[in-house]
């Protein structure tokens, strides 16, 4: 006997079985064309009485993607001053990492403390869907924010942004600070992103309309989302374009790196940048004139929005169906739309005289 | 328990005693719990915490006779990612759910022949051999699906991952469990297969002296353990009814700890199939109390990491103790020398 063969027969005889299974198991049975899709979950079928009062005493849960984030404890902070604000409780709980099934057993332990409302950030639009859809089935009211879920397993979604008004917005900044004529280039994230690529798709939709004729699209960058070629393909830019005048980087990572490059060099000033960034980031380049003005989405009101949602739904005041009026604080009020979706509204923008007002 | 255990009394006592003590300590959790929680003992929260360790529970009964040889297999989550990667991939293909299971099966078997052939046929060390595959298997799991998440899994096998036996709390997960484990536990105590692992763990070249072919069965538990791993994979994927490739990551180190604190010795030759499903359980209820408790994430993974130093430490210092004990004379593991 030695080592070798012992080995060698089970490598064999694992192959062996192997073929033997899968000509056994043939090609018939379930596949994904004949498996039949979920359907919505069944919660208490209630309609909304938008004068109900709020509810007291309600206990409502956020869920981020992760608990360590900073972008999701603002989010968080902004959705459990909305529900104390309305004198319910709130409390953040969550996974450490952002693995597909990790939220599974927070959400589980959620409903088993009878919450009166879970506001989660998917992970996994499916791996949550079955906890979700039992909550539902609990009476308990379910919200998704930031990163949506599988529709029928939550009953309103409250989105960041308007991709089209996020387009279309840095093109209105840019045109701004280049006096609406000149060369422009975009800085992205990847070839393939999502996010990014509609974005674009929007900026180039709103550069075709007459009032910005004078604004030429002469290039799309790509820094990857990484610090260091981020920078690099700004040099690039600025080098091989010598008449350039704005550069729009619809990407937080792409943004700030532009801007290190910008404010050491001699472009400073001369070229203008402006995109999608954090105030945090953005703060030194804004304050020593590399950048003027900049846009994104307030996390915190987004979470301020998911709680006031949780807190309706809740209360029966609304129950995500389309037409209904949700009002939130003050954020005024927001009409719920297609598949129970809520949109925050257009992004805000940061200059030198609002920055200071956000830490995120 | 330990009975099975051969000569070393003093060890079977000493073994009897960890048992005993993870007994107390896994009742004492569940009664604190639900004594002082409010839906810690409903009917569905036990269901709940079951169902939740089933993958865990399965990647420490793959992982037990490997340890009880004085091996270890760090790869198991791996093979369960990329299990369920493939799974992923094959059901995005079209390839019907029935044929799927098969293949990912064998296809686990197989990881695990690998890592058998690194260890065994080459003669490599094994916690050197399955870090390697741990970054391997879960880096291939990506190669086969990317960041992609596979869905739609058929609704006609999704309750054999999640549903309860009628009339009752248990999860059908956690009762399949339970048959691997009485498996397993009539493999390792009662038969001369069993009897090996301990032997080989006990000082190979003595086993091996004695007949054993310790190749050959080193090798079968790797290849078990893959097997095993795949399965989880398949309650994974059903479970959670999404395929991705970082499934499961993670999990390998709360396996080990589970074996460990079951009483396995990390040195092979010693540990009951019983006292890993008491650690399963115990852990099982903690984290399930914790978390009802509002106790974060962190300080679940520092609890977890003192349970296990003190699973790996107890043990050495109890053998010590009882050493001086029995002053000169006595030898540290008297069952080294058969």
């Amino acid at each position: 006997m030695t080592n070798t063969g012992s080995t060698r027969r089970a490598v064999l005889t694992t192959a062996g079985i192997a073929v033997s299974a899968v000509l056994l198991a043939g090609c018939a049975g379930t596949t994904k064309h004949s498996a039949s899709s979920d359907g919505a979950a069944s919660g208490p079928v209630t309609s909304a009485n938008p004068n109900a009062p709020t509810k007291q005493g309600l206990k409502i849960s956020f869920v981020p993607k992760e608990i360590d984030n900073p972008y999701e404890n603002t989010v968080d902070r902004g959705g459990i001053d909305a529900v104390t604000g309305l004198r319910e409780t709130g409390k953040e709980v969550g996974p450490s990492d952002a693995s597909a099934s990790s939220q599974v057993s927070y959400i589980t332990t959620l409903v088993q403390q009878r919450q009166d409302a879970i506001v989660v950030a998917a992970n996994d639009p499916n791996a949550v869907a079955p906890a979700l859809k039992d909550a539902r089935a609990k009476g308990i009211a379910v919200v998704t924010y930031d990163s949506d879920a599988a529709p029928e397993a939550r009953q309103v979604f409250v989105n960041q942004a308007d991709s089209q008004e996020v387009g279309r917005t840095q093109i209105r900044l840019i045109s701004e600070q280049i006096g609406g004529t000149g060369k422009i280039a975009i800085l992205s994230a990847t070839p393939n992103a999502t996010n990014q690529n509609t974005w674009i798709g929007f900026m180039k939709d709103e550069l075709a309309t007459p009032r910005y004729k004078g604004i030429e699209l002469v290039r799309v960058a790509y820094g990857d989302d990484d610090d260091q070629k981020s920078f690099q393909q700004t040099q690039a830019l600025l080098q091989s374009i010598p008449d350039l005048k704005g550069i729009v980087a619809p990407t937080t990572v792409g943004i700030a790196a532009a801007a290190r490059y910008l404010s050491s060099s001699p472009y400073k000033g001369r070229v203008a940048l402006t995109g999608l960034g954090t105030p945090d980031q953005m703060r030194q380049f804004v304050k020593d004139g590399t950048v003027v003005r900049f846009a994104l989405w307030d996390p915190s009101q987004l979470g301020y929005l998911a709680g006031y949602a949780a807190c309706a739904l809740a209360s029966g005041q609304i129950t995500g169906k389309q037409g209904e009026v949700l009002k939130a604080g003050k954020l005024g009020t927001r009409t719920i739309g297609n598949h129970g979706e809520i949109i925050l509204g257009p992004p805000t923008t940061f200059d030198a005289s609002t920055i200071d007002n956000y830490h995120f | 328990m330990g009975e099975e255990l051969g000569p070393g009394r003093q060890l079977t006592r000493a073994l009897v005693r960890w048992e005993t003590a993870l007994i107390v300590l896994c009742v004492l959790v569940f009664v604190l719990g639900a004594v002082s929680t409010a839906g810690f003992a409903d009917r569905d929260n036990i269901g709940f915490l079951l169902v939740d360790y089933t993958e865990v529970a399965l990647l420490a009964l793959a992982l037990l006779p490997i340890v009880l040889t004085g091996e270890i297999d760090l790869s198991v989550a791996s093979v369960l990612g990329f299990c369920s990667a493939l799974t992923g991939a094959l059901w995005d293909a079209g390839m019907s759910f029935e044929a799927i299971v098969p293949v990912v099966l064998l296809t686990g078997a197989v990881l695990g022949a690998v890592n058998a052939t690194l260890v065994v046929g080459l003669g490599l060390p094994s916690l050197a051999v399955t870090i390697g595959t741990l970054g391997l298997y879960r880096g291939l799991a990506y190669v086969v699906l990317g960041d992609r998440a596979v869905t739609g899994f058929p609704e006609s096998y999704r309750p054999l991952a999640t549903a309860v036996v009628p009339g009752t709390f248990l999860p059908l997960p956690t009762l399949a469990v339970a048959g691997c484990a009485a498996l397993a536990a009539v493999v390792v105590h009662a038969t001369p297969l069993g009897r090996s692992l301990y032997a080989i763990g006990l000082g190979k070249r003595t086993a091996r002296f004695s007949g054993i072919r310790v190749g050959r069965i080193k090798s079968g538990a790797y290849v078990v353990s893959g097997a095993l791993a795949a399965v989880a994979s398949v309650v994974y994927t059903l479970r959670y009814n999404s395929a991705r490739a970082d499934n499961g990551s993670g999990l390998e180190l709360v396996a080990v700890a589970a074996v460990l604190l079951g009483g396995v010795s990390i040195f092979g030759g010693r540990g009951t199939v019983a006292g890993v499903v008491t650690a399963l359980l115990l852990m099982a209820g903690l984290r399930n109390l914790l978390f009802l408790n509002d106790v974060t994430n962190e300080i679940q993974n520092v609890i977890n990491g003192l349970l296990l130093i003190v699973s790996v430490l107890v043990p050495v210092v109890t053998d010590l103790v009882s050493t001086r004990g029995r002053r000169r004379g006595a030898v540290r593991r008297p069952t080294e020398i058969r």
